[in-house]
């Protein structure tokens, strides 16, 4: 757990995992409080919980829980597409409870599989590579699965494009049109109008 | 995506503590993070590393205005490593000349209302060996061979799928800018063209209606 970046006692961090569906997801996290006698942040925070939320791109909450101060969370994306997790202390200290922040340590793993440790420390040396293997062949099935998403994207991005393309087209065909018939009808109107003022 | 390789994290049973502990030390990590950049915000990233790690910092704008951030990377001494104005895609590759604390740190300070959405991959050190070569009698059997060079193409494939992945984001993005901004600017234009064409015509019919004072009658 070795990146860390520090946050407002009550404020929520969120990052934005955009993954294939089926995915499993997999967070570790570890906050610390800093105290102001000490000046430092402080090991353990015993009462320091943080909420771990999780929506989906569909807007839907996927996991919503309190976890303690360091701790674990997962989840299996259904849908593909951008998932959002988000991190709040909650911590009721007031908020004008002047230098006080939260120090976030964080770690997401995406499309990882639980390695058997005790398999790879077999001696076997057939086991092993057999293991070494098996993890390829779940790594190459991720980057398969990424493919295919990343298909879809391209398709909704194509389909954005043409989109585009053809909303430039009829908005273009339409005012001139409407340049047109405007035309036409103003100078009906003015003569109409100068006729019988008996102007011309 | 991070599919980091987990048993190059893990521990190695096979190996004395003190090996291991060294290990442990400069263990390859990689750290990637999609978030979001408020307008006039700037965050940082902490890690500690230790003397002599390579690390590389790579960071790319997915949404937002103009699709530019301001980059910083310290040492624990506060000495800046790297500082760029407005970048939209960079990757900086270091060597850690002493332990402790390196701080990075992304800048939004510049934009007024445009959130971005920034990506960062940190990575620090080499990944270890699949196959260490302590406690080895031959050579790497060809088994072996084969897997850590389907590794290492696997990693490569990963990397640059993510830096597809990051760049279909990025043009997505911007054709759907593109779309609405498209669609806004044509509706206000056929409005506008109505509205300034039908007012022009009574405009001009209100120049010549009768007023009390002038009437220009034709003939007597």
């Amino acid at each position: 757990l070795a990146l860390y970046f520090h946050s407002g006692e009550r404020e929520e961090k969120c990052i934005i995992e955009d993954v294939p569906s089926d995915t499993l997801v997999i967070g570790n996290y570890k906050v610390q409080r800093w105290d102001i006698q000490k000046q430092d942040f402080l090991e353990s925070a015993p009462g320091l919980g943080m909420f771990v939320t999780v929506t989906t791109p569909s807007a839907e909450v996927l996991l919503s829980k309190l976890y303690g101060p360091q701790g674990t969370f997962s989840f299996t994306s259904y849908l593909s597409g951008e998932h959002i997790i988000c991190l709040q202390s909650n911590s009721t200290r007031f908020v004008a409870f002047a230098g006080s922040k939260l120090r976030i340590h964080l770690d997401i793993r995406v499309g990882e599989h639980f390695l058997d440790e005790s398999v790879v420390q077999a001696k076997d040396k057939v086991n092993e590579v057999n293991v070494r293997l098996e993890h390829l062949i779940e790594q190459i099935h991720h980057i398969s699965k990424e493919q295919n998403y990343e298909r879809e994207r391209e398709e909704k991005f194509r389909k954005t494009s043409e989109e585009t393309n053809s909303n430039i087209l009829w908005w273009a065909v339409v005012q001139t049109l409407i340049l047109i018939s405007i035309g036409i009808w103003q100078i009906k109107s003015l003569r109409d109008f100068f006729i019988s003022k008996k102007l011309v | 995506m991070p599919l980091q390789v987990s048993w190059a994290a893990g521990p190695r049973g096979r190996l004395p503590p003190l090996l291991l502990l060294a290990l442990a030390a400069c263990a390859a990590r990689a750290s990637e993070i999609t978030f979001e950049l408020p307008d006039n915000a700037k965050q940082c990233f902490y890690e500690e590393i230790a003397q002599g790690t390579k690390c590389t910092l790579e960071f790319q704008v997915i949404t937002g205005g103009h699709y530019d951030v301001d980059c910083r990377l310290e040492d624990p001494d506060g000495i800046v490593l790297y500082k760029e104005m407005k970048k939209q895609y960079d990757s900086f590759t270091f060597t850690a000349s002493r332990n402790g604390t390196y701080k990075f740190c992304f800048s939004n300070e510049f934009s007024t209302f445009t959130h971005k959405t920034v990506y960062f991959d940190f990575q620090v050190g080499e990944d270890p060996p699949l196959f260490p070569s302590e406690n080895r009698v031959t050579a790497l059997t060809q088994m072996e061979s084969a897997c850590v060079s389907i590794h290492e193409a696997l990693k490569s494939v990963i990397d640059y799928q993510t830096h597809f992945r990051l760049r279909e984001a990025q043009g997505r993005s911007r054709a759907e800018d593109l779309n609405t901004r498209v669609a806004y600017w044509s509706i206000g234009e056929a409005v506008i063209l109505l509205v300034v064409s039908i007012g022009q015509v009574f405009l001009l019919k209100s120049f010549f209606s009768d007023k009390r004072t002038t009437t220009t009658r034709v003939g007597s």
